[in-house]
């Protein structure tokens, strides 16, 4: 259980002051669920999600995995970013293992979990690519078997798919639901991306503008498994008119706030 | 249809090479006409053929020979010595706040001055050996080095720096896992070009009391006016350049296979 209790996140703004980036956030996530963070741009979402990972001290309030706080960044929170982040001078295979290489385990074991994970997001073939190599998609499905060769307790994603093409973006989509129901790790996923969220999500939690705050939490009971064929069914429509309403009134507020600062 | 004078648009391979040596013959043919052609005297521009004579007698007499591999062992040290401190410290500088508030202002304050500045200085401190020529040169390429390697260590992602903590790697292995191999094509990219700026210092170095050199051999051929011998010395010193260049080219196309090559 990811429990994040009243945090606050402000940063040191240069001339204009101080920034509150995340205010009066409380949240629990269940294990096992996948959980969508969806909101309009700056409003801190992936500040929060660095929370979560260890990468973003709070200013106030704390967050706890399985009842430890978290005080850094560790294997057991692992992340997939929206920049690719895979090691160019390191193979597919290289890179998956980098984790499990670094915890000591042995060779043979580090290859057959590259292996694995590799076969798992479609890459055999690709074994022994350099990152160069690969298109945004591939390198994305890389990043993500390579976060999971690591077996974190919770897996951090943020807007991974936001650099890719919209088929492509679907493609990875139906690929991560795959493997997430056949795993059931924990997931905390982010996105801007509305129809992203529905699809993806058990719970789909909306945040308000900056300061970024909890608006709302939806519960998506759309039976899985979900196929594309979901997005056009009536209940996922009834989710998107409700998400777009209150996702509305916050880009009009963001970009206010914006206008403002 | 496009047209050759596209703004980048690629041209047939053999009309590229076509063109590379077109120039090169006319800058021949032009040499030869105004030497040949009595248009300049040959006090001032030596003819081609004046030219490989001394350059055969240079070989023959082992004056060429020993004057290159001076020169090439000045240059060498010196460019070494700056690049085994300047690698590490300028990666260093680039990601660590507290290194770059030590070394930044002074590589500013250095890389500003002539290294010609330096040689009175140089000579009182160390002499007048080939000590002080490493010294030149090494002077010359550190400070270019340090703030050129920063910049590459700076520029390296901090999105790479964040998946690595978050994939377990500690502060250490951030730095030689991750930080070290990501500068590791911008280092390669870097050393090349200061490699071309310490071979234009050779001349400098060797400007005071030098007893063997291209450099000096350059220096001592001028006041007899023997331009064929200073202009020996100086294609010998674009030959060397460009063959130093091609190592570079081969060494990184060798060691950083990963990375896309230019």
């Amino acid at each position: 259980m990811l429990e994040i209790e009243d945090v606050a996140v402000h940063f040191d703004g240069g001339k204009s002051g101080t920034v509150v980036a995340l205010e009066n956030i409380s949240l629990r996530i269940a294990d096992r669920a996948f959980s969508v963070i969806v909101g309009p741009s700056g409003c801190g979402k992936s500040t929060l999600l660095r929370l979560v990972a260890g990468l973003q001290p709070a200013t106030k309030g704390t967050a706890l995995l399985d009842g430890r706080p978290i005080r850094g960044p560790s294997a057991e929170r692992g992340m997939v970013f929206q920049s690719y982040t895979l090691f160019p001078w390191l193979t597919v295979h290289k890179n998956v293992q980098f984790g499990p290489r670094l915890k000591g385990l042995p060779a043979a074991e580090c290859d057959a979990i590259a292996h694995k994970f590799i076969d798992q997001v479609g890459l055999t073939g690709f074994e022994n690519a350099y990152p160069e190599q690969l298109s945004g998609g591939m390198r994305q499905r890389a990043a993500l078997a390579r976060a999971l060769a690591n077996d974190p307790e919770i897996l951090l994603m943020d807007e991974p798919f936001g650099a890719l093409d919209s088929q492509t973006r679907s493609l990875m989509q139906e690929l991560l639901l795959g493997i997430w129901e056949q795993a059931h790790k924990t997931v905390l996923f982010i996105t801007h991306d509305i129809d992203e969220a529905i699809f993806l999500g058990d719970h789909v939690y909306v945040m308000t503008a900056r300061p970024g705050r909890i608006k709302r939490e939806i519960e998506i009971p759309i039976p899985r498994p979900r196929t594309i064929g979901v997005l056009t069914s009536p209940e996922f429509i009834a989710f998107k008119r409700d998400i777009i309403e209150l996702m509305y009134e916050e880009s009009i507020r963001a970009a206010e706030v914006r206008a403002q600062g | 249809m496009a047209s050759v004078f596209e703004p980048k648009q690629e041209i047939p391979a053999r009309l590229y090479a076509g063109v590379g040596v077109f120039v090169g013959v006319s800058l021949l043919a032009l040499w030869c006409l105004l030497t040949y052609g009595g248009v300049v005297r040959s006090d001032f521009l030596a003819a081609p053929d004046a030219v490989l004579r001394a350059a055969y007698e240079g070989i023959v007499d082992g004056s060429l020979i020993s004057n290159t591999r001076a020169s090439v062992v000045v240059i060498y040290s010196g460019f070494i010595l700056a690049s085994v401190i300047a690698v590490p410290l300028g990666i260093l500088m680039g990601s660590f706040r507290i290194v770059q508030a030590a070394v930044e202002p002074v590589t500013n304050f250095m890389r500003y001055l002539p290294v010609s500045a330096m040689i009175p200085l140089l000579i009182l401190w160390i002499g007048i050996g080939i000590e002080e020529k490493i010294a030149v040169i090494f002077l010359g390429t550190l400070f270019q080095q340090l703030i050129l390697m920063a910049d590459v260590s700076a520029r390296v992602s901090k999105d790479l720096i964040d998946v690595s903590y978050t994939l377990g790697a500690k502060r250490r292995q951030v730095v030689t896992r991750v930080l070290v191999p990501a500068c590791m094509p911008g280092v390669m990219d870097n050393l090349r070009v200061t490699m071309g700026w310490a071979w234009t210092y050779l001349v400098v170095a060797e400007l005071v009391a030098a007893n063997s050199g291209l450099g000096y051999m350059i220096l001592n051929a001028m006041r007899g006016l023997f331009s064929d011998v200073i202009m020996l010395g100086i294609f010998v010193i674009g030959l060397l350049g460009l063959a130093t260049d091609q190592l570079f080219k081969f060494a990184r196309r060798l060691l950083l296979p990963w990375s896309a090559t230019f």
